[in-house]
Parts: C-alpha cells; structure tokens; sequence
C-alpha cells in the first residue's frame, strides 16, 4: 500500500479515536456509533456477498442469534456480557455452519442461496416467537447496569468506541482477504465456481468458512446491540430490515472491497438523517432515499469505491 | 499414467459417451478428436470429475478416482482447461493464474512470482494487469492454459485450446505445447480440427456419437475411411477414394 493512503488511514483513526473528545452533541455521537456498527454487519455480508459471491438475503440470523445468546446467558443466568459476546460469536458461527452446509452441501447458488437464507431467517423469527426461553413475543428487556464487563455505559462514548473496535477489526478482516490466499479463493469462487475447482480451490470449504466468519461477525454485533438498546423481541431480532441494510450498505459502497461497507454505511446514514430532516412532507424523504439508491446502485455497479479505482491504471495504458 | 475404462454417460435418452477405453501414457502428447457433439467434453468432463459417470472407471497414476471432487483430482496433479472460457472475470490476468499458483503455494509473494514466470512462458506478461474479461479469444485461451500450468499438474487436458484461433496464433500455441511437454508434464488434449493435432500429438484417439471409431498414430487414423467418414458424412471415404466416379 502506498505510503500516503497508509498516512491518510493512520490520519482518519486517529481522528476517529478523538472523535468523542472533540463533539460534544451527544445525539451526533449516536450517529456516528450508529454508522460505525453498520459498517461492521455490512462488512460481515461483504466477506460472504461481496468476496466469496454468496448473496444472503438474510444475514440477520446471525445478529439475531448473537443478540438472544448473550441476552439470556445474562438475563437467565447472570452471566456477563463480554462473555455473552464470546458466547454469540460461536453462536453466529455454528448458525453460520448449519445454514452453509445444508446451503452449499446441496449446491445451492444465487437466488437459490438468497431465498434459503431468507427462509431461515424467518424460521428463526417464527422459533424465537414461540419458544419460552426468548421470553416469546414479549422479548427480552435488558437491565441498565453500566460497566464494562457488561458492555454497557452512561457515556455514549462508550457505545462509540466499541463500534469503532468492531469496525477497525472487521477492516482487517477484509484487508486480510485481500492479501491471503483464502481471500483469492473466496474471489475465484465468486467469479466461476467451477473454474475455481478445477485449479484446487475446495470451492464447500472456502465458502463454509466465509459463512462461518460472517457469522460470527454477526453474532457479535448482536450482542453490542443488545446490550445498547436493552430490549430485544423477534422482529428486531430476526427483522428482514437489518439483512437489507446489510447488503445495501454493501452494494452502496461497493461489494468486495475493503472500505465498501464503511463508506456505504457513511453515506447511506448520512442521506438518511438529512432526508428526514429537511424534507418535512411525510413519506417524500424516503422517495428521495429510494431514488438515490436506484442512481447509485444503476449507476455505479462498483459502488461508490469504485469511483476513486476507476482511475486508468498506468499498465494499461502502456498496454493500449 | 490415465486409464479409463468402460467409461459410459448419458444425457436423458442421448447416450453422449459410451464404453470407452483409453490410456494416456506418461509423457506424451494424446490427442482426442472428433465432430462436434461426439462426447469429447463430456469425456473429460468425467475424468476431471465434473461429471459422474453412468458406468466405468477413470485411474490415474494406479488410483481410482470414483467420486472425486475436482479440486481433489487437481490435487493428484491432473487439471483441464475449458473449451468455452472460464475466467475469473473480475480479476486481472495475474490474479487468475495466482489462483493457479496458490495449488502450490499459500505465500502471496511467491505465488505471485510463480504466476509471472507462467504469464512468461505464454506470453501473456504484457497483460498481467489487466482485467480477464478484456482479452481476446486468444488471450483467453492461454490463459485457460497459463492458469492450468500454473497449478503444475503431471497431466494437462486441454479442450480445444486452440479453436477460434488464425494460423499464426495456432502455430504459438501448437509451439508453447510442444515446449510443455519437453517440460516433463504429460498432456491430454481435444482438438475439433484435425490438421492441428497431426504434428502434435504421438496417438489420437478418434470420438463419434460418443463411441470411439479408430485410434493409433496420427497418420494412420487420417487415412482410416471410418475417420473420414466421421468428419465428412456418410459415403465421404468411398467418394474420397475415386473422386473421378460420380456416380459414387
Ligand atoms: N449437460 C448436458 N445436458 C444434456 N446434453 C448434453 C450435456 N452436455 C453435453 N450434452 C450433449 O452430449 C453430446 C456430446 O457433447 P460434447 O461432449 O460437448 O461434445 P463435443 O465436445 O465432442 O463437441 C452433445 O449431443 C451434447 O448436446
Ligand atoms: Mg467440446
């Protein structure tokens, strides 16, 4: 990487980490907390969407598994939430495992693998509705007890660094796929499954572990929702909403790429907050939101990243 | 080094390969050809392990490899190439034949260097960077090749690397051919046009409706009326043989 980018990175965290010091408005600080967290379950959907090409529509299986482990190890049985985030990303793997095997096992690809995630979501949703363990429809309420063992706090400061933790970490996950041969794997798949098998590529295993880190991911970011809006029920927890957000902040930004989901997440957030705030007529704000979307998504196939790398690259044009 | 036996698949009623026996020896150049349709993709379709046969068996190096996935049967050190083009489209040319390369190695660097030295040997260095779905047919093709070499495989299948190509780009490829097998690797390889194959390959097998109709050296099967009348229809070897009688 080039020095300057890696300056420019090192600027941006450092301005990241400060962030909270140099803001006093502690609604825009929940913006950016906010912001933060989706970047990081739109990178989770990246690392299975966007590297390894497995389109999920419902990801948020494992966020809602994630956040209903953590919960009732706390809620039931006393047992702290940074343990319970532990517990949650073992869940969102092994949920991330058993959808991948019955998924891939059987050759699920495309749409097919997008309506069975889909569908398992909403398995999920209907279960956590009618078991008693999940407190039912009635969900589950979280007590406020600040600490960090419990990851929860007064300042939202608290909230803030924790998301940026998640994001930074999430990053270096995608970095790591771009530099290591499980990522060329993952990219190989995505663009000819079976060219990628018939040079060695494990094609059921490398998409296995994809599902399995998403998963993971996800399952983290429950329990960090869960612990900072105190209340989870099934549709929060299992909500086709929180896929869509996922894969939009993807796409938006441009899927298989590093900084996609975080750029994606910045933007979409920002059109959002400002939409609704200057635009008073019910319901135009979301137009607005809609058309934008359709631009970008119509208009730019790589997302918005791939606007700074369409630049020529300089061995081409030695080439042409 | 091959050994197919007994080899049989059919699509629905259309029995696209049927009861072949072959063996592809260790370091020569075998070639399998035939009219379109005859079943020679659906033959190595089978032996690389992408297709399941109906009934047969496929040994490579003295082991079964019934029920082998693809990336396992690479792992044995065969690869195919794919006659209808298969590149990582999204990718640059060198990232394609990295994939290749990582069969060897999990090291970035080195699987890069490797990549290189293969994008080298093609003759395909020039368009390292760019992206695969920019190339021509021909870039195409070799880089079917490139990222099979790079996985470096004891037998290559080739299928029909060189269709779709001019004379003088048949004559590099015919030459990087020949330049792989003097490299030790054994190769295995269709072809739809016959002349192509004649001065390449020590043994040809000929494929039509699925059943194999004549094998041996090159110049014989071109001068088996069987063969002739694959390719050109029916009473193709008899007018062939006395072009003056028009009532033949
Ligand atoms: N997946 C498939 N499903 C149905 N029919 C197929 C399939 N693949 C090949 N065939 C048929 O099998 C026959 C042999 O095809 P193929 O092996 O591609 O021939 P060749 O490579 O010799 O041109 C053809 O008639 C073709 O239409
Ligand atoms: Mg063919």
């Amino acid at each position: 990487m080039a020095v300057r980018t890696l300056l420019f990175l090192a600027a941006l965290l450092v301005l990241a980490l400060i962030a909270p010091l140099l803001i006093a408005n502690r609604f825009l600080i929940d913006v950016l907390t906010l912001i933060l967290f989706s970047a990081f379950l739109g990178q989770s959907w990246n690392i299975l969407g966007g590297y390894a090409g497995q389109f999920s529509f419902g990801s948020v299986v494992f966020f809602g598994t994630g956040a209903y482990t953590s919960s009732i190890l706390l809620m039931t049985f006393g047992i702290d939430a940074w343990i319970g985030a532990i517990a949650a990303l073992f869940a969102g793997a092994a949920v991330g495992a058993f959808v991948g095997f019955l998924s891939f096992r059987y050759g699920l690809r495309g749409s097919y693998f997008a309506l069975i995630t889909l569908a398992f979501a909403e398995v999920f949703k209907v279960l956590a509705n009618s078991v008693e363990f999940t407190g039912g429809g009635i969900g589950i309420f979280i007590e406020h007890e600040p600490g960090l063992a419990r990851l929860q706090f007064d300042d939202p400061a608290g909230y803030y660094y924790i998301a940026l933790a998640l994001t930074v970490v999430s990053l270096a996950i995608a970095w790591w796929l771009e530099r290591s041969r499980f990522g060329a794997y993952l990219k190989a798949i995505r663009e000819n499954e079976d060219a990628a098998e018939a040079l060695g590529v494990n094609a059921f295993r490398c998409k296995m572990y994809a599902i399995m880190i998403s998963g993971a991911m996800g399952g983290v970011g429950g329990t960090f929702y869960a612990q900072k809006f105190l209340y989870i029920d099934p549709p929060i927890a299992y909500g086709v909403a929180t896929s869509v957000e996922m894969l939009l902040v993807s796409i938006v930004g441009g899927m298989g790429t590093v900084f996609g989901p975080l750029v994606g997440s910045f933007v979409l957030h920002g059109v959002n907050e400002v939409t609704r705030h200057y635009i008073q007529t019910p319901g135009l704000s979301l137009i607005v939101y809609g058309l934008i979307l359709i631009a970008i998504i119509g208009y730019l196939p790589n997302g918005l990243i791939g606007l700074f790398k369409g630049r020529a690259r300089p061995k081409d044009a030695e080439d042409a | 080094m091959l050994d197919v036996r007994g080899l049989s698949k059919s699509f629905g009623g259309l029995a696209a390969v049927s009861n072949v026996d072959l063996s592809v020896d260790a370091g020569r150049i075998v070639s399998l050809i035939g009219p379109n349709g005859a079943g020679k993709t659906t033959l190595f379709a089978m032996v690389a392990g992408f297709l399941t046969p109906d009934a047969g068996s496929v040994r490579f190096q003295d082991r079964d490899l019934a029920g082998l996935k693809p990336h396992r049967i690479c792992g044995r050190g065969m690869v195919r190439t794919f006659q209808i083009t298969q590149p990582f489209a999204g990718l640059t040319t060198l990232e394609n034949v990295m994939v290749g390369a990582y069969h060897r190695t999990a090291d970035r660097r080195e699987a890069a260097t490797r990549a290189r030295a293969v994008l080298d040997r093609v003759g395909m260095a020039a368009q390292a960077e760019q992206p695969a779905d920019g190339l021509t047919v021909a870039g195409r093709k070799r880089l079917e090749l490139a990222r099979a070499l790079a996985t470096e495989p004891q037998l290559l299948l080739l299928d029909e690397v060189m269709a779709g190509l001019n004379p003088t780009e048949i004559d590099e490829i015919v030459g990087l051919i020949k330049q792989i097998r003097a490299g030790g690797i054994t190769i295995f390889l269709i072809e739809h046009v016959m002349q192509a194959v004649m001065n390449l390959s020590d043994y040809t097998y000929v494929l039509n409706d699925g059943v194999l109709i004549a094998e041996g050296a090159p110049a014989e099967i071109a001068a088996d009326p069987r063969v002739v009348e694959a390719y050109l229809g029916h009473g193709a070897a008899e007018r062939m043989r006395t072009p003056e009688d028009g009532h033949a």
